[in-house]
């Protein structure tokens, strides 16, 4: 038994999921590698290294994986794929992106968003946005997963393992990297955050998300917001929290003018703690939450800040 | 051009999800069912770009027993031209589904073929990438602007920080995502005419494609449900809690 870790990265940082992963990886094998495709990633590479229960870490680090394009990464992993028996991504839009090819190139299924390794060909998966959980077993001879890395602990540091580059080169002519535009922020992303506050339709627009920076501030959160509010125009959608967003679970989930509605519980049920901020009392979000407090938000709001 | 459009019928995205008694799946009984919500996007995308006299033609196709003839319906009453339904009983992996799609793009020859970027019953978010790989075209998933430019297609994509756009090479793969587009309503008379395009059938057996599948479904249970706690009388109250009974402030 060998894992491949697809380590998710933005070429300067390895990103929490990544610990996760190895966590993950960690319960099918002991011998774990952690691939970092990307450009000028070296740095990535020698954190990746660090991770406690990694044997080694491969960097191919070329100019064709600085965009992290389906088609490059694909053909790389599929042919590092030979020497594991199970490789292992994040479902993030990266993971979600290049691993189905990675399946359909060694010809095996692919086995999506696990939040639990049962044995080494058993796992655990979401169906139908959360309300059901099925558990699956693969008799292919490679298994191809991606992981909710929401859903597994860190594996910590202390590790020490050794960084191999690669010279393997995968390009494909039909596919190209145009532009980003990645939303800048100060705070941690929504998927590795501790502490979340999302703002929902009840915020009424977006100057008043205003009200949801100087509580988030004080306590290191990321900001999200329900489908209605992103649906509404008051934010974009990559702070939308839900079955159709991110999926989180945060130590602290704070819901603030978010009724509660089946897609959005999808996103966030399983935060450790949830407080619920709503001035219907009826919101099926109470009914989900460890704390309700029943008021009007642009009260409730300053008054938050001030205690905290 | 022609387009292709991949479709699932799959339960009505308002339905509530019961798990059967016995654990062995989703209780599909007299549940609605309809196209899926993310397909339908991808019905609608083609036919705006048919609308805008880029594309010449849209097929619909569709995998499963007769009764996906009602989605291929759906698909038509919108403005798709045909449909083909590829006949089988059998529950089918993404991985199945890829190489009879494969099969179909190899006979029709579209120069883009745009599809849902998962289904809302088995979340697999698989199909379009794996049929892009297998077919050689290039892929564009999780689109939110399609826009085609004589030989490629830039293709906007939600990613996890925001937004990127690749460029690719006609034939392309697009998968949708939910701000691509909002797909209109059938009128009466597109339906009505809907009934008189053809739909051709044929058997998944005939492609040549193994149809089983190398993954086993134990069991399928109801998430553990999360008990509603306590209500706060103020702000006072909700910090105190935070701070020393759950401990996470």
């Amino acid at each position: 038994m060998a894992v491949l870790v697809f380590a998710e990265h933005d070429n300067k940082q390895l990103k929490s999921e990544t610990h996760k992963l190895v966590n993950a990886a960690s319960k099918l094998a002991d011998d774990v590698t952690i691939l970092v495709a990307g450009e000028g990633c070296a740095a990535v590479a020698d954190e990746a290294a660090k991770i406690s229960g990694v044997s080694k870490v491969l960097l191919a680090d070329n100019p064709v994986y600085a965009n992290q394009l389906a088609e490059n990464i694909g053909d790389l992993v599929t042919e590092l794929a030979e020497n594991y028996t199970h490789i292992i991504a994040a479902a993030t839009t990266t993971g979600k992106n290049f691993m189905p090819r990675v399946a359909a190139l060694l010809d095996v299924a692919q086995i999506s968003d696990i939040i639990a390794v049962e044995s080494e060909d058993t796992f655990v998966r979401p169906i139908y946005a959360g309300n059901a959980i099925a558990t699956v077993q693969s008799s292919d001879t490679k298994k191809v997963i991606t992981v909710r890395a929401s859903a597994f602990d860190a594996a910590e540091e202390g590790g020490s393992a050794s960084v191999e580059a690669l010279d393997t080169v995968k390009v494909s002519d039909k596919s190209a990297f145009v532009s980003a535009e990645l939303t800048k922020s100060e705070r941690p992303e929504l998927t590795a955050a501790e502490v979340i506050i999302s703002g929902g339709r009840g915020m009424q627009n977006g100057e008043n998300f205003k009200l949801l920076e100087g509580i988030a501030d004080k306590l290191g959160a990321a900001i999200g917001a329900s489908r209605a509010a992103v649906d509404a125009g008051f934010v974009p959608n990559d702070m939308q929290v839900g079955q159709t967003g991110k999926i989180v679970a945060p130590q602290l989930y704070i819901a603030v003018g978010i009724s509660g509605a089946i897609q959005h519980l999808a996103g966030m049920k399983d935060s450790k703690i949830i407080v619920a901020i709503n001035k219907d009392e009826e919101a099926p979000i109470f009914q989900v939450a460890d704390y309700g407090l029943v008021g009007d938000l642009f009260d409730v709001l300053p008054e938050l800040e001030a205690a905290l | 051009m022609k387009i292709l459009v991949p479709v699932k019928r799959a339960i009505d995205y308002n339905v509530k999800v019961r798990v059967k008694a016995d654990n062995s799946a989703v209780d599909l009984t007299n549940t609605k069912m309809s196209i899926n919500p993310f397909c339908e996007i991808a019905v609608e995308e083609a036919v705006r770009l048919k609308e805008k006299g880029i594309a010449s033609e849209i097929v619909v196709v569709s995998v499963g027993d007769k009764a996906c003839q009602e989605q291929i319906r759906t698909a038509l009453a919108l403005g798709a031209d045909r449909g083909l339904q590829i006949d089988t009983s059998d529950v089918l992996d993404s991985l199945q589904i890829a190489k009879l799609l494969t099969k179909v793009v190899e006979e029709e020859q579209p120069q883009l073929v745009i599809l849902g970027k998962q289904s809302i019953d088995s979340d697999n978010n698989q199909t379009g990438q794996m049929m892009a790989a297998l077919t050689g075209m290039p892929q564009g998933t999780f689109a939110s602007v399609v826009d085609i430019d004589g030989d490629k297609v830039k293709v906007t994509r939600e990613i996890d920080g925001g937004l990127q756009t690749v460029e690719l090479n006609l034939p392309a793969v697009v998968t949708t995502d939910l701000r691509l587009n909002e797909p209109r309503y059938a009128t009466l008379p597109n339906i009505m005419k809907a009934k008189r395009k053809p739909i051709d059938v044929k058997s998944a057996n005939d492609f040549g494609v193994t149809l089983t599948s190398n993954v086993k479904t134990l069991k399928v249970e109801a998430p553990a449900q999360r008990k509603g706690g306590i209500k706060v009388a103020d702000v006072a109250e909700l910090v105190e809690k935070l701070k020393t009974e759950a401990k996470v402030i």
